[in-house]
């Protein structure tokens, strides 16, 4: 498989238009608007985009960072939170909930980490330099994306489409002094009607960064590089086919927080499409791709002084998947079909290294090369009302796993003598969502079920080490599956000026998976503090509020604040670790002739709400303060686009509920980024 | 039409492919009696030999199962009514003694004779133990002696514990099973003497033996889901199971307990105690 991967020629072709096609004419047109990216805290929004692309002049004006990395990005938006356990490879949370209970995707496709500690979230392997946008959906909202209880994020790549553009190009540099990070990127694209073909790659190099006060967070360096290639070719008027190629490699990545590094975290990832606009007369823009990822992620303690005993911890992830969708009109109903499925293999290892070296060297499987599959069929149908509109939406799915190492099956029967090699289920999600306009006041209210099926390490993890609560997690094969019932409400009043939001959700989550401690299982990790078995809650509830508002000053000036509460508690009434505290946000921007300014504040009260059995301690209150300036220059027919700033200007040495372990947050911090566009 | 036939004649073809198949599978297999045993031994007498078989390439000190045929050179074929036994002696400098020895059976292969020897120590130059093998041939009963060396597992580890219980009474307890241990639930095996007197060894039935498992290099790790030995009349052995979460280095910590649940030998595994005086080690 690896080696099909390798020889993919380069002249196959991909097509395009996927989300695009996705949002275009079925959702309503409010989901077009383009959320400046940290204008604002993380709202209950349903739907959101943010606007990544890096070199797209168009955008520029509306980034206060514009090479920063992805992370950052999806930091700024308004419904996603990152966990930090370093300075990269951030961990996406939305609604308060992470990986697992997410659907994450690039382009549709669907790649899982190779890492059992979660040290690679897909979002680690592509890079702004060849994303579009993100797509944000929150809650069930999400389920075109797979399976998820809190929500899909959609990673869009950024492709040409066959506009007459010919061949464009551009440059980028940018430097920060805190961590002394260096960024350069590039892309060439060539694009007419019947063929298009997009390549770039960027390289990023961090040195360790300083928290407040002039601290160093040691290893928190890191290096990594990224090459994606697009292309489509039109084989007819209505028809095309196109291919993409993503190949990003890290190494040399510290992670503070934890006990160990990363020496490689390797994607490749491919897919070729067919797209044909119509389809048995009836249906309309029908795309269907065929997509295969390989990830392979070693992790690396070789630098860290005192460990206990030297370990290698690789892991590998395969993906193969398709999906093909198309849209249906009839009357008033607009309709979306998709029907997707993947096949993933996980395998993780974990070999110990004896401090007496005539012991045997000790060997564990800790992911059992875990083969899931997943058929799943989406349906949606937007009804538009009078001054209103309805949407509907379904996704079904078969989802299996199987171990297929007899070594893994053996291990976990161990804690499960009478587990099966294969668990099969079947996940429903359903999905109701009003929007009502009445006199500036927009409402929009939903309800939505949701499944999803544990994820490896919940399943099938054996002796995971989770650094936060100092625990090693055994997965239970036998577990149920996890359902959420939730219901979300907001209201915007609009007006030419200003446009105030409040917004609530809450989720109620039965069989809520969480690793629960059992006093009678022995740690494996040296030094750990227990045991716990990934296990189904009764129940949980998660409520997220919010009020956010925007203020146009003048042409030139726009005001934008908001503030938003989280809670999150099992059925006991405990703390849910990982719950964001009251936190608020507000900028000042300017934009007029090419000039553009930002001053903005971000802060958090403190963490009353925290559970110290899960590994979390109080943390401080806090606010920093960041400011950024940039001026577009025209040079003939190109683009040269200045942006520099100051991050944290006060140097505050804080850390907030999403710091892995309270590692502190970058201190001061100044950047400058260069980009030159040839047209 | 044509093409119809073709299809009929590769139909045909492959029914007799499958039949010709399933008459090999038919066939009978010659099976080797001995097969995956190594001769250790070969006593040669008049009119007949005696060849010993181990699985090992050696005799070690500890639980060993060993095999012998007995080969008539007359007929060439191997006897199958000698009713052997055995007995096992240590030739000390200033003493004599036996070991703990399973009678001989030769029910699995009509023509090999099977037991097992726990060999408390091992030989050396001036110590040297004999198996003496009593058995009946051509209605003669027959005595053949042979000196044999026993030395300590080549591996170093401790499967075999000679002790004296609270009871005053000195027992041996040797590990068996599992031979190739894996990281799974294994079946564990292992066997129960005291020595009455240097000739005599009997079996201890219905004694309890705890099982805890621990992994030194890792903090005293240990693993769920283990049970204690317990003496089962059938196998003639004591059966528990061991959990085994990882290859390396495990010391399996043991506790002998009589039928009224006194502690003859060994300690609870502790914070302060990591580590209990009775006990088996091994390594994979």
């Amino acid at each position: 498989m690896k080696l099909s991967i390798s020889v993919f020629p380069l002249s196959e072709i991909r097509m395009g238009c996927f989300l695009g096609a996705m949002l275009c004419g079925i959702l309503t047109s409010h989901l077009y608007a383009q959320e400046i990216p940290g204008d604002s805290l993380k709202l209950i929004q349903l739907n959101e985009v943010i606007v990544i692309s890096a070199g797209k002049q168009l955008d520029h004006q509306k980034q206060r960072k514009p090479l920063s990395t992805l992370d950052e990005f999806l930091e700024s938006s308004l419904s996603v939170n990152m966990v930090k356990r370093g300075a990269y490879a951030w961990e996406p949370t939305m609604n308060d909930m992470a990986s697992e209970r997410l659907a994450v995707t690039i382009d549709g496709m669907q790649i899982f980490g190779a890492c059992t500690d979660k040290m690679d979230p897909i979002t680690s392997y592509v890079d702004v330099s060849n994303l579009s946008e993100a797509e944000i959906g929150s809650g069930q909202q999400g389920a075109m994306f797979g399976n998820t209880i809190g929500g899909g994020i959609n990673l869009k790549l950024d492709k040409s489409n066959f506009k007459p553009t010919g061949w464009t190009g551009s440059l980028e540099s940018a430097y920060e002094t805190n961590n002394k990070m260096r960024v350069f990127g590039g892309e060439l694209n060539y694009s007419e009607e019947k063929f298009y073909l997009n390549t770039d790659a960027i390289y990023r190099k961090a040195d360790n960064y300083y928290a407040g006060g002039d601290k160093e967070v040691l290893f928190s360096q890191f290096e990594k590089y990224n090459f994606s290639i697009n292309s489509g070719y039109k084989l007819a008027e209505d028809k095309s086919v196109s291919a993409t190629l993503i190949y990003d490699e890290a190494n040399d990545v510290g992670y503070p927080a934890l006990t160990m590094d990363v020496s490689l975290a390797r994607a490749v990832i491919g897919s070729v499409s067919f797209n044909q606009d119509t389809l048995f007369g009836s249906l309309t823009n029908w795309e269907s791709k065929l997509y295969y990822n390989d990830i392979k992620h070693t992790m690396d303690d070789t630098k860290r002084p005192d460990v206990p005993i030297h370990m290698d911890m690789p892991g590998w992830s395969e993906t193969a998947g398709f999906y093909t969708q198309a849209n249906f009109n009839k009357e008033k109903n607009h309709f979306f079909f998709k029907l997707d499925g993947y096949y993933n293999r996980s395998y993780a290892e974990m070999t110990m290294y004896p401090v007496d070296s005539n012991e045997p060297l000790m060997f564990m499987l800790t992911w059992p090369d875990v083969h899931t599959k997943d058929v799943g069929f989406y349906g949606e149908d937007h009804i538009p009302l009078e001054k209103a509109s309805l949407k509907l939406s379904t996704r079904l799915a078969y989802h299996s796993n199987t171990v297929a190492d007899d070594f893994g099956l053996n291990s976990l029967k161990i804690f499960y003598p009478e587990m099966e090699k294969t668990n099969t289920r079947f996940l429903k999600s359903f999905s109701t969502k009003y929007h009502k306009m009445l006199n500036g006041f927009h409402l929009n209210g939903g309800i939505s079920y949701g499944e999803r099926a544990p994820s490896v390490s919940e399943g099938y993890g054996f002796y995971l080490f989770n650094s936060f609560d100092n625990h090693d997690y055994i997965g239970d094969p036998e577990l149920n599956t996890e359902r959420s019932a939730d219901a979300n409400l907001s209201v915007t009043y609009k007006k030419p000026t200003f446009e105030i939001t409040a917004g609530a959700n809450y989720f109620h989550i039965f069989n809520y998976i969480i690793g629960v401690v059992d006093p009678s299982l022995s740690t494996m990790t040296i030094g750990a503090d227990g045991v716990k078995i990934y296990t189904n809650l009764d129940y949980a509830q998660l409520f997220n509020a919010s009020l956010s508002g925007k203020y146009n000053i003048s042409n030139a000036f726009k005001l934008s604040g908001s503030v938003s509460y989280h809670r999150g508690i099992d059925n006991d009434g405990e703390n849910l670790p990982l719950i964001s505290p009251l936190s608020y946000r507000s900028a000042l921007d300017f934009y007029k002739n090419q000039y553009s300014a930002s001053l903005s504040v971000n802060g958090a009260g403190e963490q009353v709400n925290y559970n110290p059995s899960y590994g979390e301690t109080k943390t401080a209150a806090y606010a920093t303060l960041s400011a950024s300036f940039g001026k577009r220059f025209f040079i003939k027919d190109n683009d040269l686009f200045v942006k520099t700033g100051i991050e944290n200007i006060l140097d505050t040495y804080y850390s907030s509920y999403t710091d892995w372990n309270n590692i502190p947050r970058m201190g001061r911090n100044f950047y400058l980024t260069i980009s030159y566009s040839i047209n | 039409m044509k093409t119809l036939k073709y299809i009929f004649a590769i139909l045909i073809l492959s029914i007799s492919f499958v039949s010709c198949s399933d008459d090999d599978e038919n066939t009978p297999v010659e099976v080797n009696p001995v097969e995956g045993l190594t001769m250790i031994y070969e006593i040669p007498a008049a009119d007949h030999t005696v060849q010993i078989y181990s699985e090992k390439q050696s005799l070690e000190v500890g639980y060993n199962e060993i095999s012998f045929r007995i080969k008539d050179l007359a007929s060439n074929e191997y006897v199958t009514n000698a009713a052997p036994s055995w007995t096992p002696m240590m030739h000390m400098e200033t003493m004599e003694h036996s070991a703990p020895h399973s009678m001989l059976s030769n029910s699995e292969e009509s023509t090999v004779y099977k037991g097992y020897i726990v060999f408390q120590m091992a030989s050396n130059s001036t110590e040297y133990w004999e198996l003496m093998l009593n058995y009946n041939l051509k209605g003669q009963a027959v005595e053949e002696a042979v000196m044999v060396t026993v030395v300590q597992p080549a591996d170093g580890m401790k499967k075999t514990q000679v002790f004296m219980g609270s009871d005053d009474t000195r027992y041996i307890l040797a590990y068996v099973n599992p031979k190739d241990p894996k990281v799974a639930i294994n079946d564990l095996q292992a066997v129960l003497y005291k020595m009455e007197n240097m000739m005599s060894f009997p079996m201890v039935e219905n004694y309890k033996i705890t099982v805890d498992p621990r992994m030194p290099g890792m903090g005293n790790h240990s693993s769920p889901n283990n049970v204690d030995m317990t003496y089962n009349s059938s196998t003639k052995m004591y059966n528990g199971k061991l959990s085994l979460t990882m290859t390396g280095y495990w010391k399996i910590n043991l506790k002998l307990m009589n039928q009224s649940g006194e502690v003859l030998k060994g300690e609870d595994v502790t914070e302060l105690n990591p580590e209990s005086s009775l006990y088996f080690e091994l390594e994979f």
